[in-house]
């Protein structure tokens, strides 16, 4: 294994050898940085060993704006290597290893962990909760999530990185056309995330269902919390599609059984299928949050009621069961039969009707609304138009006659990335943006933002219109380089420059950031925005008990009429005296979990079995010892409760 | 529902047993079946699919506890639909690849 690594790093292109020496330095930095400050005390305390979901939300937000740079900067050295033709900048193989690692990483470690930041962060304070229902299943959640992200990463410097493109098609990533660790790389890391994605959506949907204060029936839920519900069911079912097709293929390298190989009986169609029945309700996943997300937005700052709550609850729930019978539309161009095509061109096509619903609906709660154009907002109103062209040429794609034209061609990409830029994207930084002060008690600047706003959008439409222009004119996806005789050097160049400008207003919401944890407006009300929902109750940042008490609901915005009796000088009924809060203990076996699952992984990549039974054992050793655990929490008592409160 | 829970934790839990047990027979019978009987091969599916539905009931009844809850029966949507989907990936796979016995 270390021969294999260090004859790899040899042989590797220069860039990977330079960014193989940052990594140590950052490494070494890091380590420096926590031991001179003497934090690591802190670190384990406050950050590593918590179950405060807040926290994790918090953890997740990082992780994903960290993993956002590494795909970003992904994207720009594909742009790079494609602004001219016949450019020497990266080499078939590296740039194969690039792109599948951008598209792998900005699904499953971008727009994951930040949709699990958002629920972590909102939803328990939204509908009156103290936790979560397992706040424990929730820290391990994210410890799968942050050691499967650490193992995928560690790919371009330890062996190589996966190169068969995001989707790991067989026969390419099976062993016989990719004998190297990459692809196991992939297979494992996915393997690992994966199980903490099914945890969490089990988790939110026994938060949802269970742990709502007194008097908020499900109507009377905010909207984000049904979105999130819709999120969890379509998870829960989908995901173990993908931990099957993986198994499988994972066996299929490591074991060698023969599932996808045409030998004995294996079928590589069958894994396109299995992944796709996971893949495209993964779509969903990640942008019905969003949908939530710009529900709580586009109400507060247009300071209306949301039109149509019913509507919306329904569409949301219609989605969730629709995007189950749509996942043939990836492979249309299979081979299976029209009945099969057109039944499944049908049914995605059918997704765009609940989702027109939401969207006329968004613009009727803005219509005679007043509305403020804050951050949270802009990102919100820039949402619907990007996302109605990327619905719209979903639907060309959709239609199976012509997705065979525009089958691995640019226009594909064009559409993907309208919708999850446009869509997920757009919408979790709107997310990010509203909750920002409630989780840290401080706004960002305003200034900085709109740049960064500015420089994304703009950057958006220049780089990614040109690619279905791109599409048309015969470019297929994955090509590394083209000759200039085929005349598409000149859009390429094009969408290079809003390339780079995207990726400045990626900057400057890093210095926004920097600049606001020094100079940025504290938030002393903890209602910085004249919110609607329970979140906003609450001082910023939020005590970790959360409510003294859990308020009673009455109301569907339930902060705002609370609000507005108190305008009209009706006084909320007098509150019972406090009583202590039990809270569940920090614990560190979670991050353990998370350790063990690393190594068992880390030694299946390179075919290490001892390694791997020793991580195996780790993982079975933890679980027994959580099994055999008497843990029963802690009391917070009244007089802790009065000085939290009062301070 | 307290009550149950407090009872349960005190007596020997035999529903997890009968269960235990009821399906390591059945994995076992199923095994046998695809084994060691003399049936054709369109019988033996029938049976190992009764097998299987058996299987199910007695994962969701002695494991699950899909008779028991406290409050709204939200379980029984999540099995409904759970059937659905499953319903959805397994039919609808088979469908999609039927283009291949025609290929081979």
């Amino acid at each position: 294994m270390i021969n294999q690594i260090v004859e790899y790093l040899r042989n590797a292109d220069p860039l990977i050898q330079m960014s193989a020496v940052a990594a140590v330095l950052t490494l070494l930095g890091i380590i420096f940085a926590l031991t001179y400050f003497k934090k690591w005390g802190w670190l384990w305390r406050e950050w590593i060993t918590t179950v405060d979901h807040k926290k994790i939300g918090i953890m997740y937000l990082i992780c994903a704006l960290l993993m956002l740079f590494r795909g970003g900067v992904d994207a720009l050295l594909m742009r790079t290597q494609l602004a001219f033709p016949n450019m020497n900048f990266l080499d078939s193989q590296h740039y194969n290893e690039i792109f599948s690692t951008h598209g792998t990483i900005m699904i499953l470690f971008v727009a994951m962990p930040l949709i699990f930041a958002m629920m972590n962060i909102a939803v328990p304070l939204q509908i009156g909760a103290r936790d979560v229902a397992f706040p424990f299943l929730n820290a391990v959640s994210f410890w799968l999530f942050f050691f499967g992200a650490l193992l995928f990463n560690l790919s371009f410097i330890l062996g190589g990185s996966p190169d068969a493109g995001w989707v790991s098609y067989p026969p390419l990533a099976e062993l016989s056309h990719s004998p190297g660790p990459g692809i196991n790389y992939y297979v494992l890391s996915l393997q690992i995330s994966g199980i903490g994605s099914i945890a969490t959506g089990i988790n939110f949907i026994v938060t949802i269902l269970k742990m709502r204060a007194p008097g908020m029936t499900l109507m009377k839920m905010p909207l984000f919390c049904w979105s999130v519900l819709a999120s969890c069911i379509v998870i829960i079912f989908a995901f173990p599609a993908l931990t099957v097709a993986l198994a499988l293929l994972g066996m299929d390298r490591i074991f060698g059984t023969h599932f996808f190989t045409m030998l004995h009986g294996g079928n590589p169609m069958m894994y396109v299928n299995l992944f796709w029945v996971w893949g495209h309700p993964e779509v969903y996943i990640a942008i019905l949050p969003v949908y939530g997300i710009l529900s709580e937005v586009v109400s507060t700052f247009s300071r209306k009621r949301i039109f149509g709550y019913k509507s919306m609850v329904a569409s949301l729930m219609l989605i969730s069961v629709i995007s189950y019978f749509v996942w043939v539309h990836h492979f249309f161009t299979m081979g299976a039969g029209p009945g099969v095509n057109s039944f499944f061109a049908v049914a995605s096509m059918a997704v765009g009707i609940p989702t027109g619903v939401k969207v006329f609906n968004w613009l009727f709660t803005m219509f005679r609304g007043r509305i403020r154009l804050t951050l949270p907002m802009l990102w919100s109103l820039t949402f619907i138009p990007c996302f109605a062209v990327g619905g719209a040429t979903g639907i060309m794609l959709a239609s199976a006659p012509a997705d065979y034209q525009f089958h691995n061609s640019y226009f594909v990409i064009a559409h993907f990335h309208q919708t999850l830029i446009g869509g997920a994207v757009f919408g979790l930084l709107a997310g990010m943006y509203y909750w920002w002060p409630k989780m840290f008690g401080f706004k960002l600047n305003e200034t900085l933002g709109k740049w960064a706003f500015w420089f994304f959008n703009i950057g958006f439409y220049v780089c990614f219109m040109p690619q279905y222009a791109l599409g048309f004119m015969g470019m297929t996806r994955r090509v590394y380089t083209y000759p200039a005789e085929t005349g598409w050097g000149t859009l390429n160049f094009v969408s290079t420059i809003g390339a780079y400008l995207m990726g400045i207003g990626f900057l400057f919401i890093v210095v926004q950031i920097l600049y606001s944890i020094r100079y940025g407006e504290r938030d002393t009300t903890g209602d910085p925005w004249d919110g609607r929902t329970l979140e906003w109750s609450l001082p910023s940042p939020v005590p970790h008990y959360n409510f003294a008490q859990i308020p009673t609901v009455n109301e569907r915005d339930a902060w705002w009429e609370m609000k507005q009796q108190r305008k009209e000088g009706i006084l909320p009924p007098t509150k019972e005296p406090l009583k202590p809060i039990h809270m569940p203990n920090n614990s560190s076996l979670p991050f353990f979990m998370g350790l063990a699952f690393f190594v068992a992984g880390f030694g299946l990549v390179f075919n290490q079995f001892i390694i791997a039974t020793v991580g195996l054992i780790g993982v079975v050793v933890c679980m027994l010892w959580r099994s055999l655990e008497k843990d029963t929490g802690h009391w917070i008592s009244v007089d802790e409760i009065k000085q939290m409160e009062a301070s | 529902m307290m009550n149950k829970e407090h009872l349960s934790k005190k007596t020997f839990p035999w529903a997890h047993v009968i269960g235990y047990v009821g399906s390591i027979v059945l994995t076992v019978l199923a095994l046998w079946f695809t084994v060691k009987a003399p049936l054709s091969q369109g019988s033996i599916i029938t049976i190992l699919l009764a097998l299987a539905i058996l299987q199910i009931l007695i994962q969701l009844i002695f494991f699950m506890h899909i008779t028991e809850s406290r409050g709204p029966a939200y379980h029984s949507i999540a099995i409904a639909l759970g059937f659905l989907f499953t319903f959805a990936v397994v039919a609808g796979s088979l469908w999609v690849m039927t283009f291949n016995s025609q290929v081979q």
